[in-house]
């Protein structure tokens, strides 16, 4: 009936919008002050559209390619195989008590995802430049989006490696009940670090050609195709200033029940968590001028 | 407070221009910035809006004019909140919806239909709200053949039909509308301007932003006359078209050639009129007379080589009823551009208008869908009454002459039935 009453042109909308106006608090323009939030109600209102921007990321990702969804297959497989000939076998390195090929895919599920999702992120806020300049939602949900999609792949990678465990025999230990906690973890760490290059992205396009190279190198800082006990134990500490060494082990611990992770993985989640909560007050306090300087 | 919609008090925006921070800059640049003194070091201000105060009630719908650059879509984007105010502040009261272009977020690999969903979510509708709409949008944008291509097989016409179709059906109680209606073709932008009428005459609350004065006048309750981001006359909305009028006026002399580079206009700007000059015919007076030929000479400078199947030059009265439309399109004739400077001559046999003063605009189109260039007021000029036999006649209301004659034909005397 309101609906109804809503719509018919005999009704002029200051009769009946009034409740309506009472209990909505105004909406408020006027330049930023000091204060600082995070303004989630706002997010929450626009999860919708966080769900069709992850929806076109996803969706848009593999249309234009021949092999399509085998890529996130063979990707994650291509990898495991060079990685396991190289450093498997050519190199020997050792990988605990279990299977080479096991140990390297369980620390490249998370590496892959980290890697795809701090890709997209950092450059999300300038390739999505054209929404930017004319719509307006929480700018946050943009480089969430970029941390979303890629969930898509990782749990593909997750079956693979499900087939791995079911071939070699290995059952998991009730470690993977943790796997969620080191997936957010996971996520959290490329948002932080994704957040600040996102939006120094904005002002400073150079960082569209420093991340390819830092993933680079970063994968070489991070256990992935090595354990942390390679490393000798007076250097160890250096290895946990990298949060993806948190990610890393946790996920080999919960996936595949090897030792939990020690000491590093305190400092490796902390700097994880300082570098989120950093990021995203950067990206609010930048996010004001993106619509101008972008 | 319950019927003010929008509250703006002294809202300001600056921009900095020419200085670090403007666009694009590299690291290299601002390390460079830091060490070097001069050039960079100063930036240069511009207000972009300066001090506008001005309230909208519910269910009013108020126009926004100005030229290009005045500071009407700045004012679009603070409300929408897309760039922050530098000062002062904004109150709006509802739900807030603007279309600061239409198509936003389209992708280009994606379906009609997944587009429509995707750009309905982004122009901040709901999911259901899409869903219960879909229909409609479909059969507005008249592409349902193609609603399960992706949209870059799409032509340039069905693309914008379908963009304005999804931005046609966003609800809001307050809308804020950028120039969106000069899309499309001459039909579909018909049936758009119809669109933006029903959504007025639903008692909505409408900020819109137009060049196109006829639908302002049309659609508007109010208009606000923006110039170098300060509102120069807020008030009815013929006021402040005639205003904005006499401020486009700067030409006086429409027989000499005219650079009109820089007038106000919407279009691609690959091809671009770039002066104008008039000519009276054969007469060798300089003015345009009543039912006396009108020749337009048309500087034409384009970047790319193409042959445009629409030019046209038009004739509005100063309130935008267009008179004369002499369209090339109506006698199937292309025009081969090449890129550099082309003088095309334009003559119309006879004008058959009352003395007065009237706007000349231009239009150069490929059909369909691409603009090139479209200038609504390129110089306004005189139509003189030369009388018959060169004898000033009376002079008589009515915007077109016509050449008649009368004689009695019959007579029947009084009572004689």
């Amino acid at each position: 009936m309101a609906e109804q009453s809503k719509r018919s042109p005999l009704y002029t909308s200051a009769t009946i919008d009034v409740a309506d106006v009472v209990s909505r608090p105004a909406l408020i323009i006027e330049p930023a002050r000091g204060h600082f939030s995070l303004q989630l109600d706002r997010l929450w209102a626009y999860r919708e559209l966080l769900y069709f921007l992850v929806w076109r990321d996803v969706k848009v990702r593999y249309k234009q390619t021949a092999l399509g969804v085998a890529w996130v297959v063979l990707q994650p497989l291509l990898t495991t195989l060079i990685f396991t000939v190289l450093f498997g076998l050519l190199l020997k390195v050792p990988s605990g008590d279990m299977p080479y090929p096991v140990f390297a895919l369980a620390g490249l599920i998370p590496w892959q995802y980290f890697a795809g999702a701090l890709t997209r992120t950092s450059s999300s806020l300038v390739g999505n430049a054209h929404l930017i300049t004319k719509v307006y939602f929480p700018r946050l949900i943009i480089p969430l989006t970029g941390v979303l999609s890629g969930l898509v792949d990782s749990a593909i990678g997750f079956v693979l490696l499900a087939a791995l465990l079911v071939v070699y025999g290995i059952w998991p230990t009730a470690a993977i009940l943790l796997l969620p906690a080191f997936l957010l973890l996971a996520m959290a760490t490329a948002l932080g670090f994704g957040l600040w290059l996102a939006a120094l992205n904005v002002r400073y396009r150079d960082i569209g050609y420093l991340v390819p190279f830092l993933i680079q190198i970063w994968l070489y800082a991070t256990p992935v195709a090595y354990g942390s006990t390679l490393i000798p134990e007076r250097y160890r500490w250096l290895l946990g200033l990298n949060p993806m060494t948190g990610v890393v082990e946790g996920f080999r611990w919960a996936l595949l029940g090897q030792e939990p992770p020690g000491r590093l993985f305190a400092l490796s989640v902390t700097i994880s968590v300082v570098v989120l909560l950093t990021g995203l007050v950067y990206f609010r306090r930048t996010e004001r001028t993106f619509a101008d300087v972008v | 407070m319950s019927d003010i919609a929008i509250r703006v008090e002294n809202l300001s925006k600056r921009y900095e221009i020419g200085r670090a921070g403007t666009r694009h800059d590299t690291l290299r640049d601002a390390l460079a910035g830091l060490f070097r003194r001069e050039g960079r070091g100063r930036s240069e201000t511009f207000w972009a809006l300066r001090d506008v105060s001005f309230e909208v009630k519910r269910g009013e719908v108020v126009g926004i004019i100005g030229r290009n650059g005045a500071g009407k879509s700045t004012l679009l984007k603070v409300l929408s909140q897309i760039t922050e105010p530098t000062g002062g502040r904004a109150e709006i009261h509802g739900r807030v919806g603007s279309l600061l272009e239409v198509g936003t977020g389209f992708h280009p690999e994606l379906t009609g239909r997944e587009n429509i969903y995707l750009n309905g979510a982004i122009l901040g509708m709901r999911r259901e709200e899409i869903a219960r709409k879909f229909d409609e949008i479909v059969a507005f944008s008249e592409i349902e053949k193609f609603l399960d291509t992706p949209v870059k097989r799409y032509s340039s016409g069905m693309y914008v039909r379908l963009a304005f179709a999804v931005a046609a059906h966003l609800e809001p109680e307050i809308l804020l509308v950028d120039e969106v209606l000069a899309v499309g073709d001459a039909a579909f932008q018909k049936k758009a301007l119809g669109k933006m009428g029903d959504v007025v005459n639903e008692g909505r609350t409408v900020l819109f932003v137009s060049h196109n004065m006829d639908a302002v006048q049309r659609l508007c309750n109010r208009a606000l006359l923006v110039a170098n981001g300060r509102i120069i006359t807020q008030g009815d909305v013929k006021t402040s078209i005639r205003e904005y009028q006499r401020e486009q006026l700067t030409v006086r002399n429409a027989f000499a050639w005219h650079d009109i580079s820089q007038a106000q206009r919407t279009g691609s700007g690959d091809v671009k009129f770039s002066a104008v000059k008039l000519c009276g015919g054969s007469l060798p007076v300089d003015a345009i007379f009543t039912g006396g030929p009108l020749s337009v000479e048309l500087d034409i400078v384009s970047k790319i080589s193409t042959s445009v199947s629409s030019m046209a030059i038009t004739v509005f009265t100063p309130n935008g009823t267009m008179l004369v439309n002499a369209d090339t399109i109506s006698q199937g004739k292309t025009f081969n551009l090449r890129e550099g400077r082309t003088r095309v001559q334009f003559v119309v046999y006879a004008l058959h208008l009352s003395p007065g003063t009237y706007n000349l605009g231009l239009w150069l189109a490929n059909h369909p869908g691409i603009i090139h260039d479209r200038v609504p007021t390129a110089i306004q000029f005189e139509v003189v009454e030369y009388g018959q036999n060169n004898q000033p006649g009376v002079r008589v209301d009515g915007l077109v002459p016509c050449s008649f004659k009368v004689e009695a034909l019959d007579f029947v005397p009084d009572g004689d039935e």
